[in-house]
Formats: structure tokens, sequence, C-alpha cells
């Protein structure tokens, strides 16, 4: 039976935390809108340029002299996996989830008898592969989006890929990502970046535009090639860019959760232990009168 | 609205224009275009310059852009732009003194590279990338503000 200071002490602390629970929770839903808000201005030029790609790649796909960046490098053997996790912990189940998926897709290609590479964004991406595939991270990058993801940062981490492409040291790159869905939900998506899968642009409702456009006959300008050479190394940005912004949506979405789950235990908790705390007292007081009126008795 | 072309000019981060304009004039890298309602399909990549929005025959407003890629339908032209700015955010001085720096490092880090190994070297040819980019961002600014004040 914990004494009544030591009650005290317990509510005092649990109370504490509580507070620094609900501050993260409304930092965490304040950055959220931030977050989404960035995603949302983000769209537009993302469905352009799947729109411009789109039309392009599937000319070019056929053709003996395609880049390589679209038809890949004809084969398969080392792939590139670039996991997207959070500087930063206590965001509910948000980088467990990643790393989950991560390493089954590394066993899965180990077990297919090929290479992997690991690039990894986030220091909780990076602590958690570490012991176990330490020797495949090519490269782990932290303190990326720290305030807010900026398109330059973006742009530089598919610089490194294309860097590492051009070397000739993979073969296919995928990215893995947390989409938003809500601040309750959010998925684990594993996306191929490397070589280019237009199959991305007929889900973002890009559709009804491929229909109508089919007709239309572009003239382009310097030559197909050339401005496909452009495209699809932006276009490597522009998808690493959208993961990343809807990372740190996912991530301070489910942050917002679990710190939302924090407050409430944190309050039934405190419920319980004031509970607990009148009732020894009373049980004390009880105690002390018995002893008093049992004395008097004696007398 | 069959006199009126729509022009939308998107970067990365955001939409930044979207509106119905009498004509627009986009730095083509094979020559500057102008886009008037009905214009052939076409795609185009962008030199940096500047986009002209015209309204009656006059330049209404101009818009730096800096490389990209201009889609045009009969009705539409769409701009996607690594960056944008109006012209009068550039400051002569301060990206004549951002050039220079950017020159001045250019050297050292290409021997760098040369000497630099493993992920060790991805991360300066990054760095070397984006060094060049600016450079040549930055020198398309030059040439543009020697365009407008001329």
């Amino acid at each position: 039976m914990p004494s009544l200071k030591d009650l005290r002490l317990r509510i005092r602390s649990v109370r504490s935390t509580q507070k620094i629970t609900s501050a993260m929770k409304m930092v965490a839903a304040s950055r959220l809108r931030r977050a989404q808000e960035q995603a949302e201005a983000a769209r537009p030029y993302a469905q352009r340029m799947e729109r411009v790609l789109g039309s392009l790649a599937g000319r070019m796909a056929g053709l003996p002299g395609a880049p390589p960046l679209l038809v890949g490098t004809g084969k398969e053997e080392t792939h590139l996996i670039v996991v997207a996790t959070s500087d930063r912990g206590l965001a509910g189940g948000f980088n467990a989830s990643i790393l989950r998926e991560a390493r089954r897709r590394i066993r899965e290609i180990e077990a297919a008898g090929k290479q992997v590479m690991l690039l990894i964004i986030g220091r909780k991406g990076r602590d958690g592969l570490r012991r176990d595939y330490g020797g495949v991270i090519r490269d782990s990058l932290t303190e990326i989006g720290r305030r807010r993801v900026s398109f330059d940062e973006a742009h530089d981490i598919a610089e490194r890929v294309l860097v590492l492409y051009q070397a000739g040291a993979f073969d296919v790159c995928t990215i893995i990502y947390n989409r938003f869905r809500s601040a309750m939900t959010q998925i684990v998506t594993v996306q191929q970046l490397i070589p280019f899968a237009p199959a991305a642009a007929a889900q973002t409702g890009a559709e009804e535009e491929v229909g109508v456009r089919a007709g239309a006959v572009y003239e382009f300008e310097p030559s197909e090639e050339e401005i496909l050479d452009e495209l699809l190394p932006k276009n490597l940005a522009v998808q690493i860019f959208t993961a990343l912004l809807e990372n740190s949506a996912s991530e301070q979405g489910a942050r917002m959760t679990a710190m939302d789950n924090a407050t409430r235990n944190a309050g039934e908790m405190i419920d319980r232990l004031t509970l607990n705390y009148n009732r020894t007292r009373q049980a004390v007081i009880t105690k002390e009168l018995i002893e008093i009126i049992s004395g008097a008795e004696a007398l | 609205m069959a006199d009126r072309v729509q022009f939308e000019l998107v970067t990365p981060e955001r939409l930044l224009l979207s509106e119905m304009v009498e004509m627009v004039v986009v730095p083509g890298t094979e020559g500057n275009f102008g886009v008037l309602p009905g214009h052939a399909p076409l795609i185009s990549s962008i030199r940096p310059g500047t986009i002209d929005i015209y309204e009656g025959q006059t330049v209404a407003r101009r818009i730096f852009v800096v490389s990209g890629i201009a889609e045009v339908t009969p009705e539409r032209c769409t701009v996607l732009a690594d960056e944008a700015l109006p012209p009068d955010e550039l400051d002569r001085g301060a990206i004549e003194a951002e050039l220079q720096t950017v020159q001045g490092n250019l050297p050292s880090l290409r021997e760098q590279v040369a000497r630099a190994t493993g992920s060790e070297r991805d991360s300066l040819l990054v760095e070397l990338r984006r060094m060049e980019r600016q450079q040549n961002i930055l020198q398309a600014e030059l040439q543009a503000l020697a365009e407008t004040t001329r």
C-alpha cells in the first residue's frame, strides 16, 4: 500500500507528463495543418508533370534509344531502397511501420539472390536499420525537412540517387514512405522510382485527361528525346518531393494521434490515482479515529 | 472566351498563377514563342529568361523563370518552372557577389570530387552539381536583368 505522500508525488508526475503530451499534440496539430497545406500546394506541379511525362513516356518506351531512366538497365540485380523516416520519435507507429516494410522488402530481395542497397532519410530509420543491415547502407541523411520540406532538399536527394544510377551502382530504385490518409491512418507505400513507372500516373485522376489528349499530337521543341532526358531527372525529384511531403504530413498526423492517446491515458491515470489517494486518506482518518476511540474506551 | 488563353505558371512548391490572358511570350530553348488562343499543341523546354504576359498589346507583367517546360494546347499554356520570381526582385549586386563565390568554390570542389571515394564522393558530387546549377541560374539572372533594363 503506497503512502499518501507517494500517491501525491505520483499524481504530480503524471500531471506534468500530461502537460507535455498535450503540448506536443498541439504542436503536431499545427504542423500537420502546415504540412497538409504544403502537400496541397505542391500537387498541381506533380499532376501536370505526370501528364506531360505520361504522354511522352508512352511514345518513347518502345524505341531502342530510350533513356535508361525510363526503361531501366535491362537487369534487376541490385535494388536501391530509399527509406523515408523521421528524425524524431514519439509518433506512434509511424517509423515502426516503415521499418517493418523495409525489412520485409530487404528479406524478399535477398531471398531472391539479389543485392540490396539502402539510402536512408531520417535518424530513426538509420538507427533502426543500422544493426541488421549496416553493411548495405550506402548513405543516410538526417535533418531533412526540419522546418518545412523544401524542393531543394528533394532535388539533392534525387541528385544523389542519379549519381549512383549513372555510376551503375543499382538497377532498380524504390522509395518507402507513409502516405497520408488522415491523422489516424497512414498507409505504408512502396513506389518505384527507377525505371519510371507510369502506372502511378493512372492513379492520380489523370485518366480522363489521357482520354482527351490521346488524339492530340504535340510538336516538340527541341526533340522528344531531349525533353525526356530533361524531364525524367526532374520527375524523380518531384516524386521524391511528393513522398517527403506526404511523409511529413503523416508524421505529424501520427504524432498528433499518439499524443492525443497519451494525454487521455494520463487523464485516466490521474483519475484513478486521485480516487486511490482519497480512499487512502479516508482509511487513514478512519484508522486514527478507531485508535482514539478504542484508546478512550480502554480507560 | 475564345480570344483569351488560359495561362498557368506552376513551380514544384505551388501554383503561382492561373489566369486568362491575351498572349504570353515564353522563352523556349529554341527561341521565344508567343502563345495566342488556338496555338498548335507544343511541348517545349524553357531556357532561363522572362515570361511576358501581354494585355492590350503591351507587356502587363514579366516573370523571371529558371528552366522548365511548357505545355501548350489550343486553349491553354502551362509552364512548369523550376523557380519563378518577378524580375524586380533580382538584385544585380547580390547576384554578382554570389556568382563570384560560387565560381571561386568550384575548382576546389572539383578537385575534392576527383580525390574522394565511396559515399563521400556521392555527397561531393551532389554538392558540385548544385553549385553548377546555381552558377547557371545566376548567370541567367544577370542576362535577364540586362535584357529588362535595356
